[in-house]
């Protein structure tokens, strides 16, 4: 058969964190390569401290918006145990993105669950390609924690094959004018930190 | 021109194509953004948050008989309050298209049950359109206004969670406009289902039935996809989208206008495949038909009715129908140890001060549907049951009547207080209750993203309008001890509650404050722990505020999430909570 199997991407965070931007960059990068695209994302309590999951998919035609486990190219995660639990969707072979970044579910904080604290073993321990970089450090050089997703969204650019430029024209379409150089910035921070993440 | 629209912003897209002019609704995951963006059509399609469903599937048929083409937008269990309307609009017909675009949440992400909305199609005997992505959602509505108009019926068009929540590209078309003029033409055996003409109206619906299941054998919405024949699948909705990725070899059946069932398609689509599966999600609703038809199927049998389907789901109904091992597991990051994020109050929340101030109180407390269903989790553990819209009031009724030993309290939110608590509290004042009812008052409808309502004074449309009052409406319910209360003051709002516990008659408690989310301001300046005068004592956790962290040797509060509420101030034993920065 010759069906080309559509590319999925998973990102996952919590809420507040631009979890839901950049998978409409993605979207549109792979729109403006010529892809048919579906997304999908879980809405409803985001914004009252839950996980959050979003998801693209392209290719030349696509069905499910949802990823099969198993089978997608990238997972990016804003969170470290958010990576962890949504590793299900990943190929094996698939690329990890994660940021350092800890947000403490309201069952830890209030001491009542404990945040694992070999996590950064864990995470090296699951995932065979991981890229585990301090996008919050990194978007904070760049000018604003804010584009901590941006950053994300620049490393996990290293794992799909959409060319550099429509990843820029993606970014500018779906930011506000006045933020999109930082957001370019915050782009080709992440998208370096990655090519000299994953050659160390 | 395509855009990439999620099936909510698809469906408000086709009712203006369609040439629409009113559009009417209540809030509810995942149907929300269907009102919203049809607002952005104003002064093309009058659009307006009804009270509640009932209310809009009436306002809208109204404007239907006077010729309007219009769609109702609703939740799943939006479509039990509308239901009574719609049984009898089914026999009334319409003279103008009416849509009611109803969004079912199979999996249950964000809903007190998975009831399947296909059930009203055939209970109410109106046809059922099914849209499998973004275009099918914009384009299904236009033609379910064409079947309304042409049919004299309502149509129900259902999504769900994925279909409403994923975004797909969209060709764009032009507005169509209104075919006829809105006027109203007086015609009483038509609309009157008084008994003499009711059942004429009876008779109708069965013979329009008839040729609607006609109208659905020649739909371009129901399709066969003739591939390799070993195995025929007939689905609909987003099942579709997860078959075609599973079984890409199966041919397929599609329907998309799947009510009343278009038999000749379906037997013809038997006779040409060797084995027959069905793929539905929720209840076996199809798959109990076609056997009825006579046709041995797969179905239940291999594929989940509990939950939602997802590829991954499928592939393991794959396996199953093969005989085959299911498929190989993916990558495990989460051993079962990992820490469960459950949604919680946001910090700042007005909820919380009420809920610590009930912690204090041994009483039932019936709650109802909200962020603050939130009140259920520990720490704050301070909801006991949870029914529907509106039970929040009546229920505290029946357990003070059955004759429990606590007093009851009930809570509701404003937002749900207009939708269906009123009547609640015109019962415990007239058949002489004391349950203390509690309306968390934070100016909005905020779970489902902060929609108007009766009390916010602005309409959808963006005018401002009458705000009005719940505690003006409790004292015209007959209740005389009626008290409103700033949550964030403990003190107060642990005594006025007290009072309204202990009373021996209705009692409303308003508790005023705007949600914490939607306010641009903190609501006071940020609280910070003295590390010397903590005792770790743990008392603020029992707030359950996401901007406390126990720290191993006492309590932090991050100056980040901290919105100044200063309820941990409050209940610090050792006043060791201040305000950042303060001598």
């Amino acid at each position: 058969m010759s069906r080309v199997a559509p590319v999925s991407v998973v990102l996952a965070g919590v809420g507040g964190q631009g979890i839901v931007l950049a998978s409409t960059i993605v979207a549109r990068a792979a729109i403006l390569a010529g892809f048919q695209v579906k997304t999908n994302e879980v809405h409803g309590m985001a914004q009252r401290g839950g996980s959050v999951i979003a998801q693209v998919r392209y290719g030349p035609e696509v069905h499910s918006p949802l990823v099969s486990e198993g089978t997608a190219c990238v997972l990016a995660s804003l969170e470290q145990i958010e990576a962890l639990r949504n590793a299900n969707y990943l190929a094996p072979e698939g690329l990890a993105v994660v940021s350092r970044q800890r947000a403490l579910p309201a069952t830890v904080s209030a001491g009542r669950a404990v945040y694992p604290a070999d996590v950064e073993a864990r995470l090296r321990r699951t995932f065979n390609r991981l890229i585990y970089l301090d996008a919050e450090g990194m978007a904070v050089r760049c000018g604003s924690v804010r584009v901590a997703n941006v950053v994300v969204l620049g490393a996990l650019s290293t794992g799909l094959d959409l060319p550099a430029d429509t990843w820029h024209a993606a970014v500018s379409s779906c930011v506000p004018e006045k933020y999109r150089e930082l957001n370019i910035r915050a782009f080709q921070a992440g998208r370096e930190g990655a090519t000299s993440a994953a050659s160390s | 021109m395509s855009e990439l629209l999620s099936g909510n912003q698809a469906v408000a897209r086709g009712a203006y194509e369609a040439g629409a002019t009113v559009a009417t609704g209540y809030p509810g995951t995942p149907s929300t953004e269907i009102l919203e963006e049809a607002a952005r059509f104003k002064p093309e399609i009058y659009c307006e948050w009804s009270p509640n469903e009932k209310v809009a599937l009436e306002v809208a048929a109204g404007a239907a008989l006077a010729g309007a083409r219009c769609i109702v937008t609703m939740k799943h269990v939006g479509l039990n309050v509308a239901s009574d309307p719609l049984m009898t609009l089914s026999y009334l017909g319409v003279e103008g298209g009416l849509v009611v675009c109803v969004a079912d949440d199979p999996g249950m992400h964000s809903s007190q049950n998975e009831q399947d909305t296909r059930h009203y199609a055939r209970l109410a005997k109106v046809p059922l359109f099914e849209p499998a992505d973004s275009q099918e959602a914009k384009d299904f509505v236009g033609a379910a206004l064409d079947v309304s108009e042409s049919f004299r019926t309502p149509v129900i068009l259902r999504s769900t969670t994925r279909v409403s929540h994923s975004r797909s590209l969209v060709a764009l078309g032009e507005r169509r406009a209104l075919p006829r003029a809105v006027a109203f033409q007086k015609n009483p055996a038509r609309y009157v289902p008084i008994p003499l003409w009711g059942r004429v109206m009876r008779t109708e619906v069965e013979e329009r039935l008839g040729r609607l299941a006609e109208a659905a054998e020649r739909s371009p919405a129901n399709r066969i996809e003739w591939r390799d024949r070993e195995l025929g699948i007939i689905t609909a909705s987003i099942a579709y989208q997860y078959v075609r990725e599973v079984w890409p070899e199966a041919s397929v059946l599609k329907l998309g206008f799947s009510y009343p069932f278009p038999d000749g398609l379906i037997r013809q689509f038997a006779a040409g495949a060797r084995r027959l599966l069905i793929v539905e999600e929720l209840d076996a609703i199809l798959e109990e038909h076609v056997r009825s038809l006579g046709l041995a199927c797969h179905g239940r049998d291999v594929v989940p009715g509990v939950g939602e389907l997802s590829p991954t789901v499928l592939l393991a109904a794959r396996a199953r129908l093969e005989g085959k091992p299911a498929p190989r597991t993916a990558l495990r990051g989460d051993p079962g140890d990992l820490p469960v994020r459950p949604p919680v109050l946001c910090p700042g929340c007005p909820h919380r001060g009420i809920f610590y101030a009930l912690g204090r109180q041994d009483v039932i407390v019936t709650g109802d549907i909200g962020c603050y269903s939130l009140g259920v989790f520990k720490p704050l553990d301070r909801v006991d049951t949870i029914l529907c819209m509106g039970a929040g009031v009546s229920m505290a009724q029946g357990f003070e009547k059955a004759g429990v030993r606590q007093k009851v309290v009930g809570i509701i939110g404003d937002s749900t207080f207009f939708h269906s608590g009123i009547t609640g509290l015109l019962d415990i004042v007239y058949n002489k209750g004391t349950a203390a009812i509690i309306v968390m008052d934070n100016r909005t409808t905020a779970m489902t993203g902060h929609q108007d309502h009766p009390g916010t004074g602005r309409t959808l449309m963006g005018e401002p309008t009458a705000a009005l009052s719940i505690a003006e409406i409790g004292r015209a319910c007959g209740v005389r001890r009626v008290h409103e209360v700033n949550p964030y003051d403990l003190e107060t709002t642990q005594r006025v509650l007290a009072e309204a516990i202990q009373a021996n008659e209705p009692a409303l408690v308003v508790s005023v404050a705007p949600c914490a989310l939607a306010r641009r301001t903190p609501v006071g300046p940020a609280r910070e722990v003295s590390a010397e005068a903590c005792v770790d004592c743990g008392q603020c956790l029992g707030l359950g505020c996401p901007a406390l962290e126990a720290a191993g040797d006492g309590v932090r509060i991050s100056e980040l999430l901290c919105r100044g509420c200063g309820l941990c101030e409050q209940v610090c034993p050792v006043g060791a909570i201040a305000a950042r920065g303060a001598p």
